[in-house]
């Protein structure tokens, strides 16, 4: 497993539990399944993460919002784009905790990820041996701009289109 | 038309630079040949039958001289010295060398070009009426939306890994010829019955291949300011619902289908409403700026008919036909649209030498403003020319084999590839559109059938638009032979129809009989002045199946 961040190689501070079994960890990543049981038994200083699919509905999510740290949803296979809504969808819905992408990406999708809203990639063992995190380091910003606006991306070209009209138009001096 | 700004030509320079890398992890193992499909296709690059193909995309279907003999010029150094165009208004090549690839994305750059998307599960090169900001019967220009939503479109973060490839076609005239019901979203400008303001109408779910289906209206109007933010509602709503389960059922047509059009629209219109618009459209200024590039030229003041083309006509009779034929009126007195036939008899449908992109880039620069249209059904049109150039652009096409009077005619056959390129095909396409144009070839008798539209496939997927066709031709493989199957009262137009199949496939060398049987009950039905597709709409399909099952019996 290689977990990746704007950073580059990230340190993973979550463990997996068993089920909602989450003792004493100080940061659980559960289940969709089992995280109704698993805050229940959530202690003031422990941080319970979920791991959803990627076919959830947002509405289902967004009452647990404040108790959770982190949201992972589940890629499949790097071809289905549904992650990228999916987390679109719930920072539009107001989560602010971490969101993590876990599956087989490709470090091509990495600006996609994180203009979607994604903090960290979690890399099954099978595509870290190939993709270093140096590789994923290296396609960030390949695509110096982009057009869409509305995503998480510091001046996409419709907006620098339109600070130079506003500059063109404004007085001299 | 558009020119690239400093953000264009960074972008496209970019890309280029990044499809090399994805070249280099390819060839180093850091991508598998899986997770490099996706990476080449979205940069247009095709694993066909024999070889690579590279798809150039030539947005709503708009070139400059320059570019024409850019391609002219690829042609000549990196394939065969040809290319292809196709129905959705691209031009391929079929011969380049993978190695190649990058230096021939440099090349597209240096004028404004790239493959960007023009395969691959995403939001497709859109494609626009080719008659764009020329035609009698048009609201608006659509190519500067088009333009909006090829920038918009371009490498979305959040929707370059739909279900399955995702078309846009727009016009913005009474007369649909851009089949925008065919597409996965058709794009209509329209003026607002009460107050006149001009605004969109939005269709989903059109499309061919194996399920053909007409396109639903979702959005009546759509003021044109809030035009992102919808798209962007449709995209969220079918990038999460779609199916992915199969392949075959995976296009937003088959969603919209499953689930309604009344839900599908409610589902949207759900998604539209959260989204904070302001944040997510184009400034109205941005548009704005894309429609100065789309500005009509400096039309000179004519009388509204050029006695110079009516005294040439008169005298030269070869001349007359093809100015009857491959003419379209234009909107400015004393001007016309050309449509420059790809169709001689027996050649590829489509297909042009770099020698002919040069002839066609010449007369463009000289006699149509510098401009030049590719249309979907594989012709290329000078959209600007005085009527009284006709008779020199004539002269200028002959000897080049451009001049074949027969645009929107029988011998006029779309046709894919077929199984003479395409990795997909289960049966020959254009032999047959050869041998149908070959039995028709007389003049003559082309204009007394008038306007007919043959439109053939060679696999399920349709890349040749037959659903659509007047007579469509689709060709099927049946234990190993190939076997064609005819249908009847397509309609590519805003009238927009799926043919009927006629009855049972037939082998290769019986369709141009076929065609005949089908010209011939058109010909005994047929009232005064009535179009082939009029006569079927009227008489219904009987009288063909009627012929058609003779013909099969007498083959028996």
């Amino acid at each position: 497993m290689l977990l990746i961040d704007r950073e580059g190689s990230a340190t993973e501070a979550w463990t997996r539990a068993d089920g909602a079994a989450i003792g004493n960890l100080s940061h659980a990543l559960v289940g969709w399944d089992a995280l109704p049981e698993a805050l229940d038994q959530k202690s003031s200083d422990q941080k319970i993460g979920v791991l959803v699919p990627n076919s959830l509905p947002s509405e289902a999510l967004k009452p647990f919002f404040d108790q959770l740290a982190l949201v992972a949803i589940g890629f499949p296979a790097f071809a289905d784009g549904r992650g990228f809504s999916l987390a679109k969808v719930l920072r539009r819905e107001g989560f602010r905790g971490t969101l993590r992408a876990s599956g087989p990406l490709i470090p091509d999708q990495f600006d996609y990820a994180i203009a979607c809203g994604f903090d960290e990639i979690e890399l099954p063992e099978a595509s870290a041996s190939r993709q270093s995190a140096l590789q994923w380091q290296q396609a960030r910003g390949r695509l110096s701009r982009t057009y869409q606006r509305g995503y998480t991306r510091d001046g996409n070209i419709l907006d620098r289109r339109r600070l130079a009209r506003a500059a063109a138009n404004s007085p001299a001096g | 038309m558009y020119r690239y700004d400093e953000f264009d030509e960074r972008f496209v320079r970019d890309r280029v630079a990044q499809f090399s890398d994805q070249v280099a992890r390819r060839l180093d193992g850091s991508l598998t040949e899986d997770e490099f499909k996706p990476l080449r296709l979205k940069n247009g690059v095709y694993l066909q039958l024999h070889a690579y193909m590279l798809r150039i995309a030539v947005p709503y279907g708009t070139l400059s001289s320059k570019q024409m003999r850019q391609l002219a010029l690829i042609g000549e150094r990196f394939d065969r010295g040809y290319g292809h165009f196709t129905t959705r208004q691209n031009l391929q090549f079929n011969w380049p060398k993978l190695r190649d690839v990058p230096e021939i994305l440099g090349l597209l750059a240096d004028v404004e070009m790239h493959c960007i998307q023009t395969s691959g599960n995403c939001i497709r090169n859109v494609t626009a009426d080719h008659f764009a900001g020329v035609a009698q019967d048009e609201i608006e220009d659509p190519r500067p939306v088009c333009e909006l939503i090829r920038q918009w479109s371009t490498a979305h973060p959040e929707f370059s890994y739909l279900p399955r490839k995702f078309k846009i076609a727009a016009t913005g005239a009474q007369h649909d010829r851009a089949v925008t019901k065919a597409h996965d979203i058709g794009l209509r400008i329209v003026r607002h019955p009460d107050s006149g303001e001009i605004g969109y109408e939005i269709s989903v779910g059109g499309g061919l291949g194996r399920t053909p289906m007409i396109g639903k209206v979702v959005r009546d109007f759509l003021p044109k300011p809030d035009l992102l933010a919808y798209l962007e509602a449709i995209m969220r709503v079918y990038n999460q619902e779609g199916r992915r389960d199969n392949k075959y059922k995976a296009r937003v047509k088959i969603l919209v289908h499953e689930i309604g059009t009344e839900e599908f629209r409610s589902r949207v219109e759900a998604e539209f409403a959260t989204l904070d618009g302001p944040s997510v459209n184009a400034d109205p200024e941005e548009l704005a700026r894309i429609e100065a590039y789309f500005a009509p030229p400096a039309y000179e003041t004519l009388p509204r008919e050029s006695a110079a083309l009516a005294a040439a006509r008169a005298s030269n009779p070869a001349f007359d036909r093809w100015a009857g034929t491959n003419l379209t009126p234009h909107r400015a007195d004393g001007y016309s649209a050309v449509t420059i036939s790809l169709k001689p008899i027996g050649l590829a449908p489509g297909d042009a030498t770099s020698e002919q992109m040069r002839v066609i880039a010449d007369l463009a620069e000289r006699y149509s403003f510098d401009e030049l249209r590719v249309t979907h059904a594989q012709n290329i049109v000078l959209p600007h020319v005085r009527q009284d150039d006709l008779h020199a652009i004539w002269e200028a096409l002959v000897p080049a084999g451009l001049a074949t009077a027969n645009s929107g005619l029988i011998t006029d056959i779309i046709a894919c590839p077929g199984l003479d390129y395409c990795a997909l095909a289960t049966a020959r396409s254009i032999p047959i559109a050869q041998a149908i144009q070959q039995r028709f070839e007389d003049a003559e008798r082309q204009t007394e059938i008038g306007e007919l539209n043959i439109k053939i496939s060679g696999c399920i997927n349709a890349c040749g638009h037959h659903h659509v066709g007047h007579i469509g031709i689709l060709g099927l493989e049946k234990r190993g032979i190939e076997s064609y199957q005819i249908t009847l009262g397509g309609d590519a137009t805003e009238n927009a129809a799926v043919g009927e199949i006629l009855g049972p496939g037939l082998p290769a060398e019986e369709v141009p009989g076929a065609i005949e049987a089908i010209v011939g009950v058109y010909e005994a039905e047929r009232n005064d002045g009535e179009r082939f597709i009029e006569t079927v709409k009227r008489v219904g399909l009987s009288p063909f199946k009627a012929a058609f099952k003779e013909l099969s019996h007498a083959a028996d």
